[in-house]
Parts: C-alpha cells; structure tokens; sequence
C-alpha cells in the first residue's frame, strides 16, 4: 500500500498571504519553550501575527514572549486549556483575523508541519483542520494508558461524529473563519477538542484530519496525571453524549 | 429485607435525580464538572433500591438487623455531606478569582483614568 504525500502550503503561498492570519498559543509556565515556539512560527510565516495566551502562569511565560514582539494576554487566574485557547479565539475573532492555527506552547507542536494543517483550510475543503498523530504511519510514542485512553475517546467521537476521527483530543489546528467565530462564541472546559469536535459536527462544519508528527514535550510538566486522567475520560465521554443532545450555540456575528 | 414500597419509592427518587442531572447539564445550567458527584449518588442510591438483597448484605456487615433501608438513608447522606464538601471547596475558588477580578478591575480602571486625565 502506497501512502499519498500530504499536500502542503508552500511559504509565501498567495492564497496564504492573502488572509488575516494568526497563531494562537496556549502557555501555562512554559518560560524555557515559548521562545522557541515563536521562532519556529515565524519560520514558517513572519508574517503571522502570534497571540500568546498565558494561563495563569507563574513563571516569566508572559515577558518571554512579550520579548519576542507577540501579542501577549495574560489570564489574571488559570481558566484551563478551554478558557485560555478561547480566549484567543475571542482575540482572533475581534481582530478580524480570517485565518488561525493553534500551536501549544509547550513545543509539543511543530510549527514546520503547519503547511500540512494550512492546505485543506486555503483550498476551502474543510473549516478546521486537526493534525493527528495516529493518522499516517507516524510513530508517536505515548504510554500506554494514554493512548488506550484515546482510542476510546477516538472510538465514541467516530461513532458520534459519523466521521473517522483518530486523534480527537489533538490540539494542532487550522481554522477558519466560521470556526474561529464559533469557538469564540462557544468552546468547552477540559480536554476541550473531543466536546469540540462533536460542536463541529452539529453545526454542520467540516473537520479533516491530517497526519503530522508531534514531539515529546521538551520542557514544562505535563498537566494531566494517571488517575486524573480516568476522572477527566468519563467526565470528557459524559460532555460528548450530552453535547449530542444540546441545542446549538449561536456563533458570533459579524459586526 | 427492605419493604417493596421503599424500594420503590426510593429507586424512582434515584431515577428522578439523574433525570433532572442530564437536563441541567444538557441546558448548560450545571457543568459536567459539577455534575458527576451528583450522577455517582444517583446510580448507587439507585442500584442500592433495586438490589434488595445486596442491600441486606450491606446492612448485614454494618450490623443494623432490624431495618435494612437505614443503611440506604446512611448512604445517601453520606454522598450529600460529600457534594457539600466539594461545593464549599468550588465556593472558595471562586470566592478567591472573584477578588482576583475585583482587583484586576478596580487596578485597570484608575489606569485609565490617569490615562485620560
């Protein structure tokens, strides 16, 4: 069997350089990474505006990236992974950017696959884009209870979602604008990207998946434990079975 | 054993509570967060009622022989001093943010007074 080559954006593609594009980055007390992370964006894209949105952190997490010249907001208290990624959606969405791809502070994602997540959103296949780590033949490693834990997630969203879905709780994204208006009207709390990713099929979006590879995280701690991590999968598997019978959020409107 | 009627009586009050749990959840009236604590109260005090006799074992262990439905009740108190627990810990936190906020507030806007000034 044969693996098709992901399509890619070039650097400086027009339909790229057309749009108001920005990054948004989630940092919780990621002050040796967040550097980094900017860099390896503007290596793909200088002209990508970057939002750091700092959770609450209680490291210098905010003035490194202030330092680097990105946008920084910084949340008075810790809202969680939701609160703060929404926040940059909100930013995104009053800003008028058309155009936004997640990337975590943390380095696990790798800004030099962003042109994989890029292509489907600029040839207008799809409203969001999900990089996963399961879809290709990569070879992510990741312990064992962990990925147990997301193939049952990745299991149940399929069913729910109608859709193959490999990698529901990856947080490497492209959106639209549609999505960004959405998500900036509505986003769940922890471990938000599976509820999300059911959100997106009720409002009649379209996801595509597209392998990428991920990193091990380089610094920071991991902010989910082993017996967390039961706690978070019923609770996250009760979120997506009511949010199945939850009536739709209204998307913000254009003003 | 426990009367059928307060086994009965006892599994539609359960029953009743996870209904009334899923619609708050579901009408974003309470988070998933807030609400399993409730739900684990509801299928134990529900598999408690339906299952007389695993109740009477229970009741059997505690030592209570006259009246197995007392270790219902015991139970489902126990359960409401726990969520009670859980909410005066929930209640802190915000209490906690909302002076965060107050202060962020009250910091911003004499910023921007001078600011205009």
């Amino acid at each position: 069997m044969t693996e098709l080559a992901t399509p890619e954006v070039r650097r400086g593609d027009p339909r790229l350089v057309a749009l108001r594009r920005i990054a948004i980055v989630p940092a919780l007390n990621e002050e040796e990474c967040v550097q980094r992370v900017i860099d390896e964006i503007r290596a793909f894209d200088p002209d990508l505006e970057i939002v750091v949105v700092d959770d609450g952190s209680i490291d210098r997490t905010s003035a490194a990236a202030a330092a680097k010249g990105a946008q920084v907001v910084r949340l008075p208290f810790n809202l969680g992974i939701g609160g703060a990624v929404q926040t940059g959606f909100r930013f995104a969405f009053e800003n008028g950017f058309q155009l936004a791809v997640r990337v975590d502070g943390d380095g696990q994602h790798d800004p030099a696959e962003l042109p994989k997540l890029l292509e489907p959103v600029l040839a207008g296949e799809a409203d969001i884009v999900v990089g996963s780590r399961f879809a290709g033949r990569g070879g992510y490693r990741s312990s064992r209870s962990r990925r147990v834990g997301i193939t049952i997630l990745a299991r149940v969203v399929s069913l729910l979602v109608r859709q193959r879905v490999t990698d529901p709780t990856s947080g490497f994204q492209a959106l639209n604008r549609h999505a960004i208006a959405l998500f900036a009207a509505d986003y769940p709390h922890d471990y938000p990207e599976v509820e999300a990713t059911v959100m997106v099929f009720k409002h009649r979006l379209r996801l595509k998946e597209v392998p990428v590879r991920m990193r091990e995280r380089a610094a920071g701690r991991s902010s989910i434990g082993a017996l967390t991590s039961v706690y978070y999968m019923i609770k996250v598997l009760l979120a997506i079975v009511v949010a199945m019978f939850r009536r739709n959020a209204v998307p913000l409107e254009e003003r | 054993m426990t009367p059928l009627p307060i086994a009965i009586a006892a599994a539609v009050a359960s029953f009743a509570l996870l209904v009334i749990v899923f619609e708050l959840i579901r009408s974003r009236r309470l988070r998933e967060r807030y609400a399993l604590l409730w739900l684990l109260t509801g299928f134990v005090m529900l598999a408690l009622s339906l299952w007389r006799g695993g109740l009477n074992t229970i009741a059997g262990w505690a030592g209570v022989e006259t009246y197995p439905p007392a270790v219902l009740f015991a139970v489902a108190a126990l359960f409401v001093i726990v969520v009670l627990l859980h909410y005066s810990t929930v209640i802190s936190k915000l209490a906690d943010q909302n002076t965060i906020l107050a202060q962020r507030l009250a910091l911003l806007e004499r910023e921007l007074e001078e600011k205009e000034a």
